[in-house]
């Protein structure tokens, strides 16, 4: 533990104490103050931060948009008339029709289930690759970790972009589904290095507390000491930088998804719908505006939500 | 230091060998018959059949093949033959018509980063917790979460074409005024992180030991955060925009393609559009080699920046 922490525990400590210094001491009579977790008082934080309870309201409702997206829109997104072209508000199209004659709205909404699939997808697969890499160098050391280590820095070393339009180039001829799965290994198999990194730091930590000398004196194996004792202890960082990787991983997508070698129409993303708008902008810009708006905000929630998860868990900070 | 940079370079070659290999086992081996490929829809007789086995090694199978092969595109690819478009260009000789579009524009975008991004975050750093701190963070977030394929069209629409502050297009001989705003909106990620490493940096040094003993020595504010607190905060921000300057010559692609400027990316925006498959493993193996290349000067230059790093 660094100096910096035993203050901050200290301080702590002190501030559990309360005011008159006496420990344990209750600050209304009758109800005696349990001491709080870091979890505790992290969740105490965040419940007070308006900037935590906007972006979890967008990712909820976003969520809900991916899952049940007729909750929010009547029209069919793939019920384009031409005659309807670049046509203003009428019925349940509340931003007007695109250049295809489709309604805005309704395929900004259709297009957050692809959004979340990737990104959400992407994620999970990412932590499955880094808390494997990330457990197994940080818990062994000696030659494993100066070996996964250097995989970690060889691949950190991949333009992602780059890599990806390559590896995507080769199913572009492929069905929905194979590039839909093309498009979350791509992401996956890049971006798993950052949250691999913290885990393995986090795993260095564990691995000297007083717990594991205690689960290894009873007998227990190694594999044991890893799942049950110092993963639940090593995943709270990585789960913030998975909140954040989520939100880049669903800006990758629309990226791809733009450049026209991730997904494809007829998948309804919102990638293919901000180059669609983009080359009609002069005519109307509502069908620019509107998927690049539930894009950006997407993707800022993801990104706020664990910034202020992590301030909130950052002992540093407080 | 020696022994630094020897590994960092095997790192560098292992990583591109990686990079190359999967970028040529994924674009030219398992295709089903190159020569067929290679002469379009004419019939190929049975000697230019034989002459181009005989040549390309075709017959070689299994791994040994495919590694002489691979080793033959790594062979062109080191001496700069990077064949034909499908429209029959060389890629060598758009690349060099490309690369001083891209250049200035990723040197306008790095002025950008510089002047706006290291000012504020001095300020910000000096300043911390103040109005102006709490601003610039809110707005480093909106940039840094907001994609570039949102940033870039939207800024075409709203300054080039709604209110007409800018050219919306560059077009194909762009001046400095057109690339202005492609350089803006290309800066602005890099931008973002910049400010906000600057603003730590700053921030932590004022609270270093040096920092006070400036102050009891009856130092001015002035030449304490000039001279001080600048020239020892200013380090990992040079490692960031060195790394930058590479990410910036590679990554345009978005930029270029939207704001149709002639450089790199664009081409490599156009070849994805038109299928040209042999464009665009061109530019991207070379990018790679770029942005390879870069990572490795800034890491050497980060150690000979810092005399307190020792990798050894």
């Amino acid at each position: 533990m660094s100096d910096f922490e035993t203050v901050a525990a200290t301080e702590n400590q002190a501030a559990r104490r309360g005011p008159s210094g006496e420990p344990g001491a209750p600050n209304q009579v009758g109800v005696p103050r349990k001491p709080r977790s870091l979890a505790g008082d992290a969740w105490r934080d965040l419940r007070r931060k308006p900037i935590f309870w906007i972006s979890l309201f967008l990712v909820v409702l976003v969520a809900a948009m991916a899952v049940v997206p007729a909750l929010f829109t009547a029209n069919d997104p793939r019920d384009c008339v031409l005659s309807r072209q670049h046509a203003g508000p009428s019925g349940g199209a509340i931003f007007g029709y695109d250049f295809q004659g489709c309604d805005t709205y309704s395929r900004a909404v259709y297009g957050a289930r692809a959004s979340l699939l990737v990104g959400a997808l992407s994620a999970l697969f990412t932590g499955l690759i880094a808390v494997v890499v990330g457990m197994l160098a940080g818990y062994f050391g000696r030659w494993v970790d100066a070996v996964l280590s250097r995989v970690i820095d060889i691949v950190l070393g991949i333009p992602l972009l780059l890599a990806a339009i390559v590896l995507l180039k080769r199913v572009s001829a492929s069905s929905d589904n194979v590039r839909l799965f093309a498009v979350i290994f791509v992401l996956a198999a890049l971006g798993w290095t950052t949250a691999a990194r913290v885990i393995r730091s986090s795993v260095i930590t564990a691995k000297e507390q007083d717990y594991v000398a205690a689960a290894r004196m009873l007998g227990a194996g190694n594999g044991r000491i890893m799942w049950r004792h110092i993963l639940p202890n090593a995943l709270a960082p990585a789960i913030v930088v998975l909140t954040i990787a989520l939100g880049s991983f669903i800006s990758a997508e629309a990226t791809l998804s733009f450049l026209g070698i991730g997904l494809k129409s007829p998948t309804i993303s919102w990638g293919i719908d901000i180059d669609a708008g983009r080359v009609h902008m002069r005519e109307s810009a509502t069908p620019l505006v509107v998927p690049s708006t539930f894009l950006a905000l997407t993707v800022l929630a993801f990104i706020m939500l664990g910034d202020a998860i992590r301030d909130a868990f950052d002992p540093k900070l407080r | 230091m020696l022994r630094f940079i020897l590994r960092r370079l095997l790192q560098m070659v292992l990583a591109f060998f990686g990079t190359t290999l999967i970028v040529y086992a994924l674009m030219f081996a398992g295709q089903g018959d190159p020569i067929q490929a290679l002469a379009g829809e004419r019939p190929v007789t049975a000697a230019q059949r034989a002459y181009l086995t005989e040549k390309y090694h075709l017959d070689a199978t299994g791994v040994g093949g495919f590694f002489y092969r691979y080793f033959d595109y790594l062979k062109n690819l080191l001496q700069g033959d990077l064949g034909q478009s499908l429209t029959g260009r060389q890629i060598g000789d758009i690349l060099a018509a490309a690369w001083p579009v891209t250049v200035k524009l990723a040197l306008i975008a790095m002025a950008v980063t510089i002047v706006i991004g290291v000012t504020a975050g001095v300020i910000a750093g000096i300043r911390r917790g103040s109005i102006f701190d709490n601003a610039t963070l809110v707005l480093t977030l909106l940039v840094l979460g907001i994609p570039t394929i949102v940033l870039a069209p939207l800024a075409q629409y709203l300054l080039g074409v709604k209110w007409q502050l800018f050219p919306p297009t560059a077009g194909a001989n762009p001046d400095l005024y057109a690339l202005l705003l492609p350089g803006i909106v290309l800066g602005s990620l890099s931008l973002a992180t910049a400010l906000r490493l600057t603003r730590t940096s700053v921030a932590e040094n004022l609270r270093a030991d040096y920092v006070r003993t400036a102050r009891s020595k009856g130092l001015v504010k002035r030449r304490i955060v000039g001279v001080h607190v600048l020239r020892n905060s200013l380090i990992p921000v040079i490692t960031f925009l060195g790394v930058e300057m590479g990410n910036l010559m590679s990554g345009a692609i978005i930029t270029e393609g939207v704001f149709n400027i002639p450089g790199i990316g664009f081409n490599l925006f156009r070849g994805i559009r038109t299928e040209d498959g042999p464009l665009v493993v061109g530019i991207v193996s070379v990018l790679v080699v770029v942005y390879l290349v870069s990572n490795l000067v800034v890491d050497v230059l980060y150690a000979v920046l810092d005399p307190r790093i020792r990798y050894e």
